[in-house]
């Protein structure tokens, strides 16, 4: 039987509550809004460029703890990569939760937390819907949707 | 908003329901979710069928399957017997004078969209308005806004207070003699509101308008009577009065289907085709083209034998309790915010959880059996009314019991604890 622990983890909830780099940047250079028709859940994020390398990013919007947390976990481990780097990221996160990702890969760092949400099918676009848009971003894309 | 409400139980007595003994009609209500028993509350999304209506079916492609009104052979006479069986159990479930008054359709938004491009394309001229409310379903605004388009039609809303009432002096305002049709809910599928659809449907007389009602969350909780009402077209789905999906109805006046051009061409509409002029079919038979939904059909006849057996009035007296149980512990939940405290609600209860977003609740609430719908509910004007993006609604079918009620109180508690509120 799945375990409600295993998705509202204590680092989700704490997410939730405070999300981190919850603001828009003045000045950046990247955003994309994202929307889960579905559930309504709504994002903008914003980014920071510079030579490739995101100094800064941050998102603000509105939605459920697994979407907010996820937001807020993907700003804090996207800050001071390449966007190679970052599109890395996106795909073992991707695979986290779609295709059975190894959830001890050190890449992902915090975000393993949210590996629970594979059990829930009804739930992987809400932490998937900040990474379509921070890809978006990167591909000058002005929003992203999760259908 | 205030947290005040009030629920008017105070409807005809009716002798109290044997619950537990009509819950073993239906298989599914034994069924174990996430190791748990199941609580089904989604019930303003879709009903739970009862035995005798999955029996139904089954014996319908078992022994009788055939086309109807084709055939000579023996089940094709057999089948559109008992097609055409239902449609008189419709007529007397809604008190319809005729049975050409009843058409077919695959559900409410099927229904609303033959009257809004036959009725309203044939009628509607530009600047003509159409009226509807602002609790209205996505199938009640879409339509409308569809054939708005097409002919130059102006659509008006009438706007709701912070209870979820229409606002009537707004309606009557609204209301004139450019107004060609009102369509409005019965019963609120986000709110629970039941409206005052008879001063609605006096009103809209008065000025020359005719009135559709969508019945879609009325027709298993009261008692619907179309001559009494007066109204000029009443929709509903099958699959929300124990009936399977993919079946519904379309009442209307017979004077008014008499004048409207048939909606969908094809088979069984017609008397004779050449390629020079086609022949319509009579009423009901105009506007159902092609093969119908020949078991759903026969399934909705035992559905409404089943409810009228068991008693419309009792099962709306006891949803109406339950909801008042409801309302009550859920009042009593911190943070715990009802949407929709109209004075006079049916069997839904929207709410929200301070800082808690309804999908967390819906999944978390899953996880302990109880079943809920959480979202926008098909009516995202609803949601802009009160500034959120989604409500959780729990709504009660008559073989709820309190024991359920408590069930979901208590998972809401479990909502709680884990976001440590």
């Amino acid at each position: 039987m799945m375990d409600l622990n295993d998705l509202y983890r204590e680092v989700i909830v704490d997410h939730n509550r405070s999300p981190r780099n919850f603001r828009r940047i003045d000045g950046a250079t990247h955003t994309a809004d994202g929307y889960n028709p579905l559930c309504g859940d709504r994002l903008t994020l914003s980014m920071k460029l510079e030579d490739g390398v995101i100094r800064d990013v941050a998102f603000e919007g509105s939605g459920c703890a697994i979407s907010t947390a996820s937001a807020s976990l993907m700003t804090e481990s996207l800050k001071g990569r390449t966007v190679a780097e970052a599109e890395t990221l996106f795909d073992k996160f991707h695979r986290l939760l779609t295709a059975g990702g190894d959830e001890n890969d050190p890449a992902l760092g915090k975000l393993a937390v949210l590996a629970g949400v594979r059990q829930y099918p009804a739930r992987i676009k809400c932490a998937i819907l900040c990474w379509h848009a921070a890809r978006a971003a990167l591909h000058g894309d002005k929003s992203a949707t999760t259908e | 908003m205030t947290r005040a409400v009030s629920i008017d139980v105070t409807r005809p007595a009716a002798p109290a329901l044997p619950v537990e003994k009509l819950r073993a009609d239906f298989p599914i209500l034994d069924a174990r979710v996430h190791g748990r028993p199941l609580v089904y509350l989604d019930n303003a999304a879709t009903t739970q069928k009862p035995r005798i209506v999955i029996d139904t079916v089954r014996r319908y492609y078992e022994e009788i399957n055939a086309n109807i009104h084709r055939g000579i052979h023996a089940l094709s006479e057999l089948a559109t017997q008992e097609y055409e069986q239902a449609r008189e159990k419709v007529r007397r479930f809604l008190n319809a004078r005729s049975t050409r008054e009843i058409i077919f359709t695959r559900g409410t938004t099927e229904s609303i969209n033959l009257v809004a491009s036959s009725f309203g394309g044939s009628r509607l001229k530009h600047g003509d308005e159409i009226l509807i409310s602002g609790m209205e379903h996505h199938s009640n605004i879409v339509p409308w806004q569809l054939i708005a388009e097409q002919t130059g039609a102006v659509l008006k809303v009438v706007p709701i207070d912070d209870r979820g009432e229409l606002i009537m002096e707004e309606f009557h305002r609204l209301l004139s003699s450019r107004t060609t049709i009102v369509a409005v809910a019965h019963v609120s599928n986000a709110l629970g509101t039941v409206n005052p659809v008879e001063e609605i449907i006096r009103a809209a007389h008065a000025a020359g308008a005719v009135v559709l009602l969508d019945g879609a969350q009325a027709a298993a909780h009261m008692p619907v009577d179309v001559q009494a009402l007066n109204c000029d077209f009443y929709a509903f789905s099958g699959h929300k009065l124990y009936a399977p999906t993919g079946i519904g109805v379309l009442y209307g006046r017979e004077a008014l289907l008499e004048a409207m051009p048939p909606y969908q061409g094809g088979g069984d509409m017609i008397k004779a085709v050449s390629f020079e002029k086609t022949i319509y079919n009579d009423l009901p038979y105009k506007f159902e083209a092609g093969t119908p939904n020949i078991a759903g059909t026969i399934g909705l006849g035992a559905a409404i034998d089943y409810v009228q057996a068991v008693g419309l009035p009792a099962m709306g007296a006891h949803e109406l309790e339950l909801l008042a149980h409801a309302t009550a512990r859920a009042l009593a939940v911190p943070g715990l915010r009802i949407i929709g405290t109209a004075r006079n609600k049916a069997s839904v209860l929207s709410f929200v959880l301070d800082g808690i977003h309804p999908h967390d609740i819906g999944t978390i609430l899953d996880h302990e059996g109880v079943a809920i719908r959480t979202g926008h509910h098909c009516a995202m004007p609803v949601m802009t009314r009160y500034g959120l993006p989604a409500t959780a609604r729990a709504s009660f079918a008559f073989y709820n019991t309190r024991a359920e009620v408590d069930a979901l109180i208590a998972a809401i508690e479990t909502v709680r604890e884990v976001f440590r509120q």
